[in-house]
């Protein structure tokens, strides 16, 4: 982040002069994408991992007998063609004995109005108010009659609701291994840079080895070695690591790059001079000019943490039932026989979809704001 | 080099009463490339008292920087020490009572690049400023940051104490608080003549001018008022006007602050308005040294002299072309026998300056001169 040369100030400006980052802030809003895809992932966060609880209408393990149904569809009209407040019919079991399958059709005498903010199941919102109020829900003892946005599977449970849940751990498996990969990356990066010679050797030729090596059956290996008398969160917590401890390679070659290049930089001497040590040099005075760029490479690659997620726990690597997360509820949709008879478990792959889209147009956007070359002030 | 032992003596036995502050006695560094050995400074001596100005002068890739970086132990690789000494005279920066006259003798070739003694000497005691003050700040840091970081490293404040005749005496040093960094900031940019320093102390580099940053920089160096402050040709890349002022606000400082101050320059203007005593150097070795007026008025080296005519003046003499020095600079893998200069020197004798090594011979009071035409 050569910031010396400070690029055109726009015109349109409150003070005299502004901080880099307020021309990047002022760069980046005239991004209609990348702000676009800022919007969309804060939604997606704040949806899936602050609040699912209320937004979804059940809670996480809640079984029904509604095995498998088929999402609900939400009606306006109803069978003599009257036009009504929302509702859904109730759902009526059919056992079809020739084909052998269960099938659930709508029983047009219950009717169930759709309402917001209904009483449900308790929870604690964001994990410390304790509250039992749904975004939305029906009218119904939940006995008797679901409403399945999105389906039920093969547990009863509303599927919708472990999407929702499901997101929260894919989503900051994400954040907290890209962190680290920062962390490691960055630490490991500007001591390679920095020092060169044998450290560098050494470092770079670590970096290349965990490069070399084939991905997945290291993942696999990785993965086998977590002991399976560990409890869920303790294998989210050492899948995330593993995570990141895989990726930080990439990181480390161009935050070292970027240090070789402003080492040589006469401020790099000058602190050196004042008698700043070497820790200091690196971490205060070389690190702070890589920002911009890891930012940019830690958001255009945190959706690949999510994606490695979703892969290992689909391969039955990662995350293990009882923990919901993406990846294993793909898992269960992974079946010829899912899609076959169950094809609205597939509706996991849309956020999933909506999440690496927003990250990558958040990251170009950051990555053209951040570039204090490019020709768009 | 067989001049050592007399190169040592003849340092100390000049006629000046200040203090001796820094004594570089026949200093050697030696780059070691593929191509063979590069003597970047072969055979250095001069020494620095407290409160003089002394100027190195010469042309690019003479050993200049070289030198100025070997005293701070910061010579880039594969660059080495491998002779001399470096003497600094050590006074205690925050003495306990009755140490206050207390010097220490360090060499500083002999310490650790990276250790604890050397780090306090780099800008706490001997501080530098560079020729590029385009880029001699960090741009993510505002001035205040740069100045905080230097001060909190190297400045303690006395706490007074009655001691034992019912006098206040210092007794013990604490750390700078955040808000006494601060305050201290604004004061340097306000002393190096920087308007509106309140304001300015926020300011990032790429928010001030050359001018403002080479001013921040010397604020920076002369925060923790250090002995001696290395000016590595601080003015170079400034404009004319703009490098005026910073040589007059040098010379104010070090009048106020009684600082010794080594200035670097290739520009013979510049120095004779700045220094007490000047070394010319040539392919790292010194040719010449004498106070201002003997090197500018009565030049004994041929170099010296060439390098004097060369400059471009304004006069009657007009119409004439500028005097330049002849030939190349010789290439620092294969320096030229004898005198390294006789390949260029118009007072060239064959047989003599191609065979010997010239001596560092004395030829006025402060006056020595490294050239056979002045040896018995």
């Amino acid at each position: 982040m050569a910031v010396a040369a400070a690029p055109a100030v726009p015109a349109k400006r409150k003070e005299l002069s502004q901080s880099y980052w307020s021309l990047v802030w002022y760069r980046f809003k005239k991004n209609k994408l990348g702000v676009f895809g800022g919007i969309l992932l804060i939604v997606l966060y704040v949806s899936f991992a602050l609040i699912p609880e209320f937004l979804a209408p059940y809670a996480l393990e809640n079984r029904s007998q509604f095995v498998e149904a088929p999402p609900t569809p939400i009606r306006f009209v109803d069978e003599q063609g009257r036009f009504q407040a929302p509702f859904v019919y109730g759902l009526e079991r059919r056992v079809d004995m020739v084909k052998r399958l269960r099938t659930w059709v709508p029983d047009t005498d219950r009717k169930y109005p759709v309402r917001l903010f209904v009483q449900g199941d308790e929870y604690l919102l964001l994990g410390l108010i304790p509250m039992n109020i749904h975004l939305f829900g029906i009218d119904a003892d939940p006995r008797e009659a679901r409403i399945f946005l999105l389906g039920a599977d093969a547990l009863g449970r509303d599927y919708l609701t472990r999407i929702l849940y499901g997101g929260r751990l894919s989503l900051l498996i994400g954040l907290i291994g890209q962190f680290l990969t920062i962390v490691l990356g960055m630490t490991l990066g500007v001591i390679s840079g920095y020092y060169g010679g044998p450290v560098d050797m050494f470092v770079q030729r670590f970096t290349e080895f965990l490069a070399a090596f084939p991905n997945i059956p290291l993942f696999m290996a990785l993965s086998a070695a977590i002991p399976n008398y560990w409890s869920p969160i303790a294998v989210y917590f050492m899948l995330t690591i593993i995570l990141a401890f895989l990726g930080w390679g990439g990181l480390a070659r161009q935050v070292r790059g970027l240090v070789l290049s402003l080492r040589e930089r006469e401020y790099a001497l000058a602190a050196k001079s004042f008698g700043a040590s070497d820790r200091r040099i690196m971490f205060r005075h070389l690190l702070p000019g890589t920002t911009s760029h890891v930012i940019v490479i830690a958001t255009l690659s945190i959706p690949g943490m999510i994606l490695a997620e979703t892969a290992l726990s689909w391969l039955g690597l990662g995350l293990r039932p009882p923990l919901t997360s993406w990846g294993t509820l793909l898992q269960d949709a992974a079946t010829i026989r899912a899609i076959r008879f169950t094809p609205w478990l597939l509706w996991v792959v849309p956020p999933i979809l909506l999440t690496i889209f927003a990250y990558n147009m958040l990251g170009d956007g950051l990555r053209d704001a951040m570039d204090p070359y490019s020709g768009r002030g | 080099m067989t001049t050592t032992a007399t190169q040592v003596e003849h340092t100390q036995t000049q006629t000046d009463a200040r203090p001796l502050l820094l004594e570089v006695q026949d200093l050697k560094v030696e780059f070691t490339i593929r191509g063979g050995v590069v003597k970047a400074v072969d055979g250095l001596t001069f020494d620095i008292k407290r409160g003089q100005t002394m100027g190195i002068i010469g042309e690019s890739g003479c050993g200049k920087s070289v030198t100025a970086r070997a005293i701070l132990r910061m010579i880039p690789k594969p660059g080495k020490i491998t002779g001399g000494r470096i003497l600094y005279y050590r006074r205690p920066r925050h003495p306990k009572p009755g140490e206050e006259d207390k010097v220490e003798v360090i060499d500083v070739t002999k310490l650790d690049p990276d250790g604890e003694v050397i780090r306090q000497i780099r800008g706490g005691e001997i501080a530098m400023i560079f020729q590029e003050p385009m880029s001699s700040l960090t741009p993510v840091y505002t001035a205040g940051t740069h100045i905080n970081e230097a001060v909190t490293l190297h400045r303690l404040l006395p706490i007074k104490k009655l001691g034992d005749q019912m006098v206040e005496r210092i007794m013990e040093y604490r750390r700078v608080t955040k808000e006494e960094a601060r305050a201290i900031a604004i004061e340097m940019l306000r002393r190096v003549g920087i308007p509106k320093p309140e304001q300015r102390v926020d300011s990032y580099p790429h928010q001030l001018s050359g001018g403002q940053r080479q001013r921040v920089m010397i604020a920076i160096a002369l925060s923790t008022e250090p002995a001696m402050l290395i000016a590595d040709e601080p003015t170079t890349a400034l404009d004319v006007s703009i490098e005026a002022q910073i040589l007059d606000l040098m010379r104010d400082l070090q009048r106020t602050t009684n600082m010794a101050i080594m200035f670097i320059t290739h520009n013979l203007g510049v120095i004779a308005s700045m220094a007490d005593e000047i070394v010319v150097m040539y392919m790292g070795k010194q040719v010449e040294r004498a106070k201002v007026v003997d090197l500018f008025y009565n030049p004994k080296h041929p170099y010296t002299k060439a390098l004097l005519q060369s400059v471009p003046r304004l006069g009657p003499k007009t119409g004439q072309r500028l005097a330049s020095i002849e030939g190349m600079v010789p290439d620092p893998l294969n320096l030229p026998t004898g005198c390294v200069f006789h390949p260029r020197c118009p007072a060239f004798v064959a047989g003599k300056c191609d065979k010997i090594v010239p001596k560092w011979t004395q030829v006025g009071e402060n006056h020595w001169v490294r050239c056979l035409l002045y040896e018995e």
